[in-house]
């Protein structure tokens, strides 16, 4: 399936602008940078997951030569009243942020950040840490999500009361609770829905905390100035929205703050946060120096945002025929040490792909002593929609009924009533459903000894938000565009070939350049999936200003009126025959040689904030073959079909599906977060955490369904953030085929499978 | 020599090679992901092995030769590795790439003509977490054929 319009740009495979720097090692990244005078900076952290802090004796520490300071949270301003924007989550109270750069009182989690000391070389810096007493009060540890939420659970926060949006609200006490919120998507009647099926099910999921696993370490370098200016260097996913909480928790005007954004290393939701720069900029405030920070592996692992572990309770009833009359599900996820899970992310995803009459979700915000937990791709919808389509796929098993054949006779149609409220608009389930069917590989039969075939579904809704971008013409008929929406993985070219698009002119033919905080109004996040389809949108409003613009100018020089003049698609200007009767045209490269002469270069600015974000869908098919004596999943072939609007450059479209595909694996096999008692993360390295390799997957086959946005000039659709949604339900089910044990707590460990599979030894 | 170049440095006892190239020497296209030798990041040639440079220390490799990633590109353009890269969109983020292309190099080298297993196990020691290794496989594959002529 093709969109059905023609284009010359989009559709097309052009090199990356930034790919050359890329490849020869000249790109700079946020750890690259050197400033005259710099000094290094280190994080001394919490050992304990829960304590109180009695004491704090830097004294050893700054008598170490080339040691300049030492700061703790007692430095920071008062944060202020309120909430700010944090990450892709709701906003969150200013206080929590800044205990959480900085411990404040209590450690909350191994790991938790309680001062910073900067020095004059990184090893100086380094062994200063050792030097700075802290005194600890241990308090007992709270660690799984269950535990925390029940009566007698350590209480992380005195001051923390549910809040309970329901229309019950039975969870609205003065007593102080870990579970931070409750919240709730109900339609239809549940009694009724379940009185209607033949079959009814209910199972019990988890799934651990993940990290995004983001090859970069978090990083980020800050001068303050003498005149108050504060400059940071960084790698992030959202420079404006950090020098916004950087001017509220430093209380400086926002104009007073520059973020330059420098290539970033991976992100996949975690580097939304910010860890280290409200550090560095304290650190240079009381040095006068620019300070560098930086983390090391173990720090990323344990002291940033990993993904919430989660409790997932399904029940679900289904007819004979496989019609799906009811559904409902109880959602506890774990926020970590302050509240803000994406529990949403999961109570919109289990059931969207399907049209369920009667259904109810329950969803619980949790505090404990882990990590603050961060978003990461699809955020919270991996752990909440996989319970969903395990259970359906169990149904089918039971009933004995195609598990395809079921999705489609339950799919959500176009403009069908949303779960969560509203009504979808045009999507592309069902034609993704169609394509998974009739695809070769779920054709063709599987064969040989514990094999196994699994399918799911997933969703995510995609994210607008507000964007700021510029661009001006060039006399040679080139055109620079001036983004200021970080590129994580091939949005400048997605970017500069939807402004060639509109113009008729060469992807080439337009540089696309991210600039810092100063050069170009607010943009919000790279993230939810958003860029290519906000940021389209204004490259393509630039483009509509870039065409007014010169046919004004073509028609000052033809001396005609401009409704005389017609900008083409194909980037030729015409205007009305001339005295001779011939035809006058320029094209797009001609015209701007003129534009000095006839009232100079043009430049044009968009502003947007565009709701009409198309939401997605994308359906995986798994084979594995499961190795008895080693209880190891073998990957054997993978097909990944998404509707993904339009595929502006279809090679970074299956780029980010790949890409999605194989974190899903990696969260239904082989990664996790493994806590001791204590709350220490036991295998805080990448040997240990278990990321795939190139090894551990097989080529993974993309399948673009192009149902267009109606919402987008280009139909764009957010691409991203969806195919790390199903590979955890298909992995399973393919798991439980060639196994006969059905898995419900991910990751699916060999030494799970050899325990199912041998319980007596 | 690094690149060709004959280079003096001094380096803390502490550091490693990795550190001394990043901030002694400022050749930071060698990059740290891990600083234990899982990643593959900080990839560079070593007297003709491929060694994480996490994993050397500084002043181990006096009189070696090394290359690293500013050294791949010639004044002719770019190497076919580097170019399969660009073609192939076996990058996203990009800040594995220069490992995979030294860990690519080093595997080209010795085996002009890997099967895709050949290369999978070849490149398992250098992680990717934005592109599934799928359009990396293939890129090797491209500029392994392009190199055989």
């Amino acid at each position: 399936m093709v969109a059905s319009k023609e284009y010359k740009v989009i559709g097309t495979r052009p090199i990356r602008h930034d790919g050359t720097d890329k490849v020869t090692g000249r790109a700079q990244y946020g750890a690259d940078i050197r400033l005259t005078g710099m000094l290094y900076a280190r994080v001394k952290r919490s050992p304990h997951a829960h304590a109180i802090i009695k004491k704090i004796d830097a004294s050893k520490a700054l008598a170490l030569p080339g040691v300049k300071a030492v700061i703790t949270h007692q430095d920071f301003p008062r944060p202020p009243e309120g909430v700010g924007t944090s990450g892709e989550g709701a906003p969150q109270p200013w206080r929590f942020q800044v205990e959480n750069f900085l411990a404040n009182k209590k450690v909350l989690y191994r790991g938790h950040a309680v001062a910073a000391v900067a020095a004059t070389d990184a090893h100086i810096a380094e062994d200063a840490l050792a030097l700075i007493d802290v005194e600890y009060e241990e308090l007992p540890p709270v660690l799984d999500v269950r535990e925390a939420m029940s009566e007698n659970a350590p209480i992380l926060h005195d001051d923390l009361r549910t809040k309970d949006t329901t229309p019950l609200a039975t969870n609205n006490t003065d007593k102080p609770s870990n579970v931070a919120a409750h919240t709730q998507i109900k339609r239809g009647d549940l009694e009724k829905g379940f009185a209607e099926a033949d079959v009814v099910i209910e199972r019990e999921f988890t799934t651990t905390m993940y990290h995004q696993g983001y090859i970069e370490p978090h990083n980020g370098t800050a001068y303050w100035s003498k005149d108050g200016h504060l400059t940071v260097w960084n790698s992030s996913q959202s420079h404006f929205v950090f020098r916004n909480q950087l001017a509220n928790v430093l209380q400086i005007p926002t104009a007073r703050v520059t973020v330059v954004p420098l290539e970033i290393g991976g992100g996949f939701g975690g580097k939304l946060y910010m860890y280290l720069e409200p550090l560095a900029a304290l650190l240079s405030k009381q040095t006068g120096k620019p300070v560098k920070m930086w983390m090391t592996r173990e720090e990323v692992f344990e002291a940033t945002g990993p993904t919430s572990g989660a409790y997932v309770r399904v029940k679900m009833g289904m007819k004979k025929d496989g019609t799906i009359t009811a559904g409902e599900a109880y959602m506890a996820f774990e926020a970590g040490a302050y509240p803000g899970s994406p529990v949403g992310g999961g109570m919109n995803g289990i059931f969207a792909p399907y049209n369920i009459p009667n259904i109810q979700v329950d969803g619980y915000d949790v505090v404990l002593n882990k990590p603050k937990t961060a978003a990461y791709r699809a955020p919270g919808t991996p752990a909440g929609e996989f319970p969903g389509d395990a259970v359906i796929n169990e149904l089918c098993d039971q009933l004995n009924l195609d598990p395809m054949d079921v999705r489609i006779n339950n799919a959500a149609h176009d403009d069908d009533e949303r779960p969560m409220g509203g009504n979808w608009g045009v999507i592309g389930a069902l034609q993704c459903m169609e394509a998974m069917k009739n695809h070769p590989h779920y054709q063709s039969e599987l064969q040989g000894e514990n094999r196994g075939r699994g399918v799911a579904m997933g969703y995510w809704g995609n994210a607008g938000g507000e964007t700021t971008s510029s661009a001006s013409v060039n006399a040679d008929g080139t055109v620079n565009l001036v983004l200021g929406s970080i590129d994580i993985g091939g949005t400048r070219p997605a970017l500069a070939m939807q402004l060639a698009e509109t113009l008729g002119i060469r992807a080439e033919d337009v540089w696309p350049r991210v600039v810092d905080t100063d050069g170009v109004g607010f943009n919000l996040f790279t993230a939810g999936s958003r860029t290519a389809f906000a940021g389209g949108w204004a490259a393509y409003e630039l483009g509509q200003q870039i065409r007014a613009k010169m046919v004004e100018r073509a028609a000052k020089i033809w001396e005609c009126k401009e409704d005389e003049v017609a900008y083409g698609d194909d980037g030729i200007i015409r205007g009305p025959k001339d005295g001779d009767g011939k035809d006058r045209q320029f094209t797009f490269k001609e015209l701007c040689g003129q534009l000095g002469r006839t009232g100079g270069i043009i430049e044009v600015g968009a502003n947007i904030n565009k709701t009409s974000v198309g939401v997605s869908f994308a359906g995986h098919i798994v084979d594995v073959e499961v190795d008895k004596d080693t209880g190891k999943v073998k990957i054997l072939r993978y097909t990944a079909v998404q509707d993904v609007g339009t595929a502006i450059h279809p090679s970074y479209v299956e780029g980010q599906i790949q890409g999605g595909v194989a974190q899903g694996i990696g969260m239904a096999l082989t990664e996790e977060y493994h806590f001791g008692g204590d709350g220490r993360m036991q295998n805080a390295s990448f040997l240990d955490y278990r990321m795939p390799t190139a090894l551990d997957l097989p080529m993974i086959e993309t399948v673009l369904i192009e149902v267009p946005n109606p919402g987008h000039p280009y139909g764009v659709r957010g691409v991203g953030e969806v195919p790390i949604v199903p590979p955890l339900a298909a992995v399973q089910q393919a798991v439980a085929e060639a196994t006969g044990h059905r898995f419900n707590n991910l990751p699916i460990t060999p030494a799970s499978i050899l325990e199912a599979l041998y319980p007596e030894e | 020599m690094i690149n060709g170049e004959e280079t003096e440095f001094l380096a803390d006892s502490r550091d490693s090679l990795l550190d001394a190239l990043r901030e002694r020497i400022g050749l930071t296209g060698a990059k740290e992901g891990c600083n234990n030798g899982n990643c593959g990041a900080c990839a560079v040639i070593m007297d003709g092995r491929l060694v994480n440079s996490c994993c050397v220390l500084a002043a181990e490799v006096e009189n070696c030769d090394i290359t690293t990633i500013e050294g791949v590109a010639t004044q002719d353009g770019l190497h076919p590795l580097q170019q399969a890269f660009l073609e192939e969109a076996a990058l996203q983020c990009g800040i594995c790439t220069p490992g995979f292309i030294m860990s690519s190099k080093a595997l080209l080298e010795q085996n002009p003509d890997p099967s895709e297993h050949d290369i999978r196990f070849w490149l398992s020691g250098n992680l990717c977490r934005c592109t599934g290794y799928d359009k990396i496989i293939r890129a090797v594959q491209s500029a392994a054929t392009k190199m055989r002529g």
